[in-house]
């Protein structure tokens, strides 16, 4: 058995690492993990740089902000696969909900216009947004999904609060609303603090949410072990995807050495099925949270570039050489080289158009065919990538 | 030579006057501790510090990171980090557990010698951590060992260091620890009324 350290935050998607460990994925590919708790993302970051970590469930966006210069200066960092899609919740004060109940607003936790329309026009000044880090997956929904809903990027005033203390941030209002991970989110609705407005995957039917996250010299030094991982984490996310399984899943994130929290809390999100507010509504969001239905793991190009256009643009930074050096830290090489012999769905391109296919749809794999998931935005939003260079694969 | 304006971010009280001691001995500097988590963008954000000390783990940390990535060259409370061009110093800092955010254009050879001191105060520190942790731990055990004897000498009229020899040989053939043992046991008894 290999030893090898993961880090990870305590947040319900970090279940594909939990479950290769604890039910054995791991062990088959004969590797012997020590799951690593962290506190923060700049933590894991620096970790994994220091080498102090192997490989971490990490942000999304947090490898292409080192891509882009805008971290310290640590080794590269590569994302081989995506962990999740969506898990995401935007959630208002108490204050804000009222507002928006006495306007009329239903609460459907679907529209995410007609939610997006009523939450203009129930603040009256600037709204003040928690997310969970400067480079999240939760940034940009929050920007794509209120600046199309009237709001100017000088009435947003995004913060970075650490998600366990979303609650008290909105409590002790510092923050109007926020976006952040389960089952944080479900924690303030819990606590009688926050309701629940909309689930990510309103905003973006598939946003891509973790990903997995290692140094660029050990993905190239040590292929068998990262191939081994990988292989490991895709099937735990396979198995958590089967039906009936979520509830297991909870029982199990939930233990005191992982999220030390009532699964009861964790369950909410792994089903999709959400208490929205105190009083007790209840929204059945399938699809909230998807480990590897529809490839869900394979970490298109073109999302790296989508993520380095947006983030580029907001640090005053060139778009074009910031999505060329993000597109070089997703390695669709390596996913195709070490999940073919596990029998992942592997599509012809590495690239596409973002948001393009609003239904889940069957196309031509690399071999036979394949289901993608729909991953429209609520406003028809597209993302042209760059044209591939001639090398990339 | 001006002094430093040197801000250690740390909920502990004890904790932090233990750094904050390690970091005059590094020489003469300005040392403010932050306790509170909340507004602490904003507290960081008046006092400009020089350099900003905090524990690797503190989820606060997060909201550094987006104040050092906010500042512009007119503003720069805190830039990026320890100094990027000395990477050795930058890994012992994380090894210890420790990360700091430093004003940008501070010269290493001021900055060394305080990032030293903090590494070895957190050194200090982590080493007390453990050792504070184990000491709880095996109290907490020598307390359940004693109820579980209690538990045996009561249920099978036995002495106690009858009790204590079944509770370890119970231990021994099923390989855990005698604490875990002594766990289960008054939790059973617990369930069972006695």
């Amino acid at each position: 058995m290999i030893p090898l350290r993961l880090g990870y935050l305590p947040l319900i998607d970090a279940a594909p690492l939990i479950v290769a460990h604890e039910l054995g994925f791991a062990a088959e590919e004969g590797l012997q993990l020590e799951l690593v708790r962290l506190g923060a993302w700049a933590q894991s970051r620096d970790m994994l740089g220091a080498g102090l970590i192997d490989a971490a469930h990490m942000l999304v966006p947090i490898p292409i902000g080192q891509a882009l210069g805008l971290g310290p200066s640590l080794p590269a960092l590569d994302l081989v696969m995506f962990l999740s899609h969506g898990g995401q919740a935007v959630a208002v004060s108490r204050a804000i909900e009222r507002q928006l109940r006495t306007d009329g607003h239903g609460f459907d936790f679907a529209d995410a216009r007609r939610a997006g329309l009523a939450l203009r026009r129930a603040v009256a000044g600037r709204l003040r947004v928690g997310v969970p880090f400067m480079f999240s997956t939760q940034v940009e929904l929050i920007h794509h999904w209120l600046t199309a809903c009237g709001f100017t990027p000088a009435d947003l005033q995004i913060k970075t609060v650490p998600p366990p203390m979303m609650a008290d941030a909105l409590a002790a209002n510092e923050i109007d609303a926020f976006c952040v991970g389960e089952p944080w989110a479900s924690f303030a609705v819990e606590r009688g603090i926050a309701a629940l407005l909309l689930p990510g995957p309103a905003i973006w039917s598939a946003p891509p949410e973790k990903g997995l996250v290692l140094r660029h010299d050990f993905v190239e030094e040590r292929p068998e072990l990262t191939g081994a991982l990988m292989r490991a984490l895709w099937r735990a996310g396979r198995w958590l995807d089967e039906p009936d399984r979520r509830g297991t899943a909870a029982e199990i994130v939930s233990r005191p050495d992982y999220l030390d929290l009532p699964s009861e809390l964790a369950e909410r999100g792994l089903r999709g099925l959400l208490l929205i507010s105190p009083g007790g509504e209840t929204r059945d969001v399938p699809g909230f949270l998807a480990f590897n239905a529809g490839a869900a793991s394979f970490p298109w190009k073109s999302l790296a570039a989508l993520f380095a256009a947006k983030i580029a643009t907001r640090q005053g930074l060139g778009a074009e050489p910031a999505m060329r050096n993000a597109m070089a830290r997703f390695r669709t090489d390596l996913y195709r080289q070490h999940l073919r012999p596990a029998g992942a769905a592997l599509p012809g391109a590495s690239l596409r158009v973002e948001g393009a296919i609003a239904e889940d749809r069957v196309v031509p794999a690399e071999r036979g065919q394949m289901i993608l998931r729909a991953d429209g935005f609520f406003d028809g939003f597209v993302f042209e990538p760059p044209a591939p260079e001639p090398s990339t694969n | 030579m001006k002094k430093l304006l040197i801000v250690v971010v740390e909920p502990d009280p004890d904790r932090a006057q233990s750094i904050a001691d390690g970091l005059g001995e590094a020489g003469e500097h300005d040392i403010r501790i932050i306790a509170e988590q909340t507004s602490l963008a904003r507290r960081v954000a008046e006092l400009r510090p020089d350099v900003v000390l905090i524990d690797i783990a503190n989820p606060s940390r997060d909201i550094l990171e987006e104040l050092a990535l906010a500042s512009g060259p007119s503003e720069r409370p805190v830039a990026m980090f320890v100094d990027r061009s000395d990477e050795q110093l930058t890994r012992s800092a994380i090894e210890a557990g420790i990360s700091a955010y430093v004003v940008d254009g501070l010269r290493p050879d001021r900055l060394k010698p305080i990032i030293d001191a903090a590494i070895a105060r957190f050194h200090m520190l982590q080493q007390l951590r453990a050792e504070l942790a184990a000491t709880r731990a095996a109290l907490e055990d020598r307390k359940i060992v004693d109820r579980a004897k209690a538990v045996l000498m009561k249920a099978r009229g036995i002495g106690e260091d009858e009790a204590y020899a079944l509770l370890r040989k119970t231990a021994m053939d099923q390989g855990k620890r005698i604490g875990e043992i002594a766990q289960q046991l008054v939790t059973a008894a617990g369930l069972l009324g006695r």
